[in-house]
């Protein structure tokens, strides 16, 4: 090798030639797409969390700020919350069982786990908005204090989370059904459920620092 | 699923957030995982929901349970959902993870120290500063 290829190949001169580990030097190449993607992907889910870290911190700012109106003891009811937990739990639990399906290319068993995904989701998202439209009704909506503004602010952000992860379930099930399991697909479903079961992290901080430390315990 | 990123070259070896390391009995051992973590993670919910209202610890005492279990299950949801492990194929995701970790404890304890302290100083408002104006 000439003295030039080798000052481009090894320009810090440190004697690695040929020798590194790392992807992308070279004869190994660069990592997996799949890899590639899913970490990408992990990297948004962090800063998607960031980000309701920053209503987390408003919320526990304002938590107080009652302006004479109700708080979570009065306006929790926990046997709700209990329900919606379940439920997203059990969803997490059936969207991983549709990642294994689609691990072992099996059509059927990821439609079914991914059906019944779909429902507990639903049934998550129906039991939210009857209780955002309960307390909106009784004239406790967000404008009536500065803690029921953090509360829907943080709260309604999961809902709409979990509402986009529904209608992202959807297509993954319509991409699977027109075009099976390509590997892009399957790429798509990784994030699908790298984005599912982070939602359910965020419900677990949501249901303790929300629901249970705000109704009084 | 381990044939599509395990290409069996030596830089093949990072896994992808999400994906289980499968090594024999693909099926069985992966819905083995999400069992075992639903299980952990349905136990860890149901003695946050029994401790929020009962007085079988110190009442003072169990803000702090709460937080603890909150935490052990997000941990049990990044091991057993996730497939977040501490094995060397798994650096990336966990530094990853533990930058965004400090920024969520940055944002959260500091914006708490910081209000604590505003409404510290703000608070004594003696009955003479009001008869000045």
């Amino acid at each position: 090798m000439s003295a030039a290829a080798a000052d481009f190949a090894d320009p810090n001169r440190v004697g690695q030639l040929g020798r590194s580990d790392a992807p992308g030097h070279g004869e190994g190449g660069p990592a997996p797409e799949r890899v590639v993607v899913a970490f990408g992907f992990w990297i948004f889910l962090l800063s998607d969390i960031v980000m309701f870290s920053a209503f987390f911190a408003s919320y526990a700012v304002l938590a107080g700020a009652t302006a004479g109106g109700p708080g979570g003891v009065e306006l929790f009811d926990l046997r709700n919350v209990a329900i919606e937990t379940a439920c997203l739990l059990v969803s997490s639990f059936t969207c991983g069982l549709a990642s294994v399906a689609a691990g072992a290319r099996s059509v059927p068993w990821f439609y079914v786990a991914m059906a019944v995904t779909f429902v507990l989701g639903a049934v998550f998202i129906g039991l939210e908005v009857s209780e955002f439209a309960g307390l909106v009704a009784r004239g406790d909506g967000p404008q009536r204090s500065g803690f029921l503004t953090a509360f829907f602010t943080v709260v309604g952000c999961h809902g709409l989370h979990v509402s986009c992860g529904l209608l992202w379930l959807l297509t993954m099930v319509a991409q699977v059904f027109a075009k099976g399991f390509r590997l892009d697909i399957l790429r798509r479903i990784l994030c699908f459920g790298l984005f599912w079961h982070a939602l359910d992290i965020i419900w677990v901080a949501l249901f303790t620092v929300v629901y249970l430390l705000g109704a009084g315990a | 699923m381990s044939e599509i990123f395990h290409h069996g070259h030596p830089h093949g070896r990072d896994t992808a957030p999400g994906d289980q390391r499968l090594d024999g009995s693909g099926i069985a051992h992966g819905v083995l995982s999400y069992l075992l973590g639903l299980a952990l993670a349905a136990g860890l919910t149901v003695a946050s929901f029994y401790f929020a209202g009962s007085d079988l610890i110190w009442r003072p005492a169990i803000p702090v349970a709460l937080v603890v279990l909150a935490i052990a299950q997000m941990g049990v949801h990044l091991v057993f959902f996730l497939h977040i492990t501490s094995g060397p194929e798994s650096t990336n995701n966990v530094l990853a993870l533990a930058f965004g970790a400090l920024i969520c404890f940055l944002v959260i304890a500091g914006s708490l120290w910081i209000m604590t302290v505003l409404n510290h100083n703000m608070m004594p408002m003696p009955a003479s500063m009001h008869m000045q104006h």
